[in-house]
């Protein structure tokens, strides 16, 4: 095993944990306000890809479209789905809220289903994007160097806007405390809304990245990286959105490792590996790597 | 002692005299299409009443329901597989184990067991964790199990799973284990140890300081509801008589919550009436989906439904009351045993 070697599985862990970040961005702003683990997060994903498959194939666009358009329109959908299906659910049970999202989850799915296929369709991206690129023997394509960007730029912008807009003062009043941010006047359903919004388009993103990389897409891509990204989430403590990517950039990276150094018969066992991980540490940190606190009052 | 013709042991009594009648006739006059239907029906009534001893009165909501299924299913397969598909599809294993083919009663049991077995030291981690997070890690549990079961070829052959086991899954097999399932679930849930079961549920907190184990009454309900979680795998399987990973998906966890909240976690003639209507509604709907060609749409409808009951009547149809036969026909109705429950 080499050095070389070593890095490789590090710029790849790292490709496939920004999109892990990009995924658990979304659903840690919706927990951290709602409480709400949200099983549908991962089909926006898939919804975004298929989107951006429009317009892979639409030779004319410029790339840009495939990224822009779904992350516009998942932004979109992320409203629409908290609007008809979440906000009737306000002050519900906890539990209501989460059957509730793996109706949702059904539902994106089964319509794509009805829609275009349940077959799945390749995701073919123009040459240039794919080129391996080799630099002192590490490959990796322009692909990666896009995702690292867009994750990185996109993580400045919302950190930004979290911390210094309005709205992200909002969200972040109600997402320490729900009851009190109302008291106070603040527009809860609106802080909500934006919270799916952000976490939405970062979906929207995050399908295009994800079909670019394993370059097919179906119906049902969604659900298992929607899930993954909650374990990351989780990781690096639900509620933070540096937590998130730090989860999300350990999970990928823990994952092609223990893929990439572990003998193949193993790697069947790559899911397993990532929900034995999650258990250790709630089990040791139950908070996360980021996370305050939170004890159970009677 | 108590004369044992109470109102409410005749009831009983009738009314299990009235379902072998009722399946009597179904045995002998439906065809094989309409008795696997019935079949499933059994089964999924077991799977959903003892889903509900976790999700319905302890509190604790799990999404690994499949993964003791498939743990029961996998077990009584290896148990049962008549000698010539033994030597056929496990040569590898050692070879007392080609040798026996087990009953399929037996087997079904040891199943339940081996689920309840597993369900002890994962109950013992898992249930550290409450809400969310145990929702989380018990579906984690349904991926580890599903990728045991592809990758353990020498045992489970992979993705080619189990094949050729009799079939065994016969209407009264499926019949006999809902009608035990009912019976233990209600016994249990009617018992002191179902009041803590509820205590621990309503809240938690409270129900330590009176005294109650939270962390034992949790974990004997996870226990038990894995038990039966495993019979019910053991006799999906026995009545595939195939058994590939793929059976006991995170699909087949999703199905039986629905049937349980569609009915009313909280409610043991609730869950009941969830499976009957959710087994049936989905052939229906399938029905009419290959029907007019259009795939996918009784899952979109299945799904909607959800959410409207969600939205509109969370507690399902039945809330946490329970149907009683026996004061149906009483002039003054008796006060029925009710626990103030949130609302689901």
């Amino acid at each position: 095993m080499t050095i070389n070697y070593i890095m490789q599985q590090l710029v790849n862990g790292l490709a496939l944990g920004s999109i892990y970040a990009l995924l658990a961005i979304g659903l840690t702003m919706v927990y951290g306000i709602l409480r709400l683990i949200n099983f549908a997060h991962g089909d926006l994903m898939m919804l975004g890809a298929y989107v951006s498959s429009i317009f892979i194939s639409a030779t004319i666009l410029p790339i840009l479209f495939a990224v822009v358009i779904p992350t516009l329109l998942m932004a979109l959908m992320g409203l629409i789905v908290e609007r008809t299906a979440y906000r009737p659910l306000r002050g519900a049970p906890e539990v209501a809220m989460l059957i509730t999202s793996l109706g949702v989850s059904r539902l994106l799915q089964n319509s794509t289903v009805l829609v275009l296929s349940p077959q799945p369709r390749a995701f073919r991206l123009p040459g240039d994007l794919t080129q391996t690129m080799n630099v002192g023997g590490i490959r990796f394509t322009q692909l990666d160097v896009l995702t690292f960007l867009l994750v990185i730029a996109l993580m400045v912008l919302l950190t930004l806007y979290i911390n210094r807009s309005k709205t992200g003062m909002a969200m972040r009043a109600s997402s320490e405390n729900l009851r009190a941010a109302r008291l106070i006047g603040i527009n809860v359903n609106w802080a909500i809304g934006a919270a799916f919004v952000l976490g939405s388009a970062l979906a929207g993103t995050a399908g295009f990245l994800w079909a670019s990389r394993y370059g097919i897409i179906d119906p049902f891509m969604g659900f298992l990286p929607g899930v993954k990204a909650f374990v990351a989430a989780v990781i690096g403590g639900i509620g933070s959105i540096r937590g998130a990517v730090a989860g999300g950039v350990i999970l990928g990276v823990a994952e092609i490792g223990f893929v990439g150094f572990l003998p193949p018969e193993f790697s069947g066992y790559r899911d397993a590996f990532v929900f034995s991980l999650l258990l250790i540490v709630l089990l040791v940190r139950p908070n996360g790597l980021f996370g305050k606190s939170e004890v159970e009052r009677a | 002692m108590k004369s044992f013709l109470t109102r409410k042991n005749v009831v009983l009594l009738g009314g299990i005299v009235l379902l072998v009648v009722l399946l009597g006739v179904a045995d002998a006059t439906l065809n094989n299409y309409y008795l696997r239907i019935l079949q499933l029906m059994g089964i999924y009534i077991v799977l959903t009443a003892s889903l509900n001893l976790t999700n319905g009165f302890t509190g604790d909501f799990s999404l690994g329901h499949a993964a003791f299924m498939a743990i029961g299913g996998y077990v009584s397969a290896l148990l049962t597989m008549p000698l010539a598909a033994r030597a056929l599809q496990l040569a590898d294993l050692p070879a007392w184990f080609q040798e026996f083919a087990m009953p399929f009663p037996l087997a079904t049991v040891l199943g339940g067991l081996l689920a309840a077995l597993v369900a002890l030291p994962v109950g013992l981690v898992v249930l550290r964790l409450r809400g969310h997070y145990l929702a989380v890690m018990t579906l984690g549990l349904l991926i580890v199990v599903k990728s045991l079961a592809s990758n353990w070829e020498p045992v489970t052959r992979g993705a080619r799973g189990l094949s050729g086991l009799d079939s065994a899954t016969t209407l009264w097999w499926a019949f006999g284990w809902a009608v035990v399932t009912v019976f233990v679930v209600w016994r249990l849930v009617h018992s002191p140890f179902g009041r803590s079961m509820i205590a621990v549920r309503d809240d938690s907190v409270a129900a330590a300081s009176r005294g109650i184990y939270v962390f034992q009454i949790r974990l004997i309900a996870f226990i038990m509801s894995a038990f039966f979680g495993g019979v019910g795998g053991a006799l999906l399987a026995h009545q595939l008589t195939a058994i590939t990973p793929p059976t006991y998906s995170f699909d087949l966890t999703f199905l039986i919550v629905i049937m349980l909240v569609i009915g009313g976690s909280g409610s043991v003639t609730g869950s009941v009436i969830g499976a009957i209507i959710m087994t049936i509604v989905p052939v229906i709907l399938r029905d009419l989906e290959r029907r007019f060609e259009l795939p996918g749409v009784s899952q979109i409808i299945i799904a909607a439904a959800l959410i409207a009951f969600m939205i509109f009547r969370r507690q399902g149809l039945m809330g946490s009351r329970e149907m009683h036969p026996s004061t149906w026909f009483m002039k003054k109705p008796a006060t029925p045993v009710s626990v103030d429950a949130p609302q689901q």
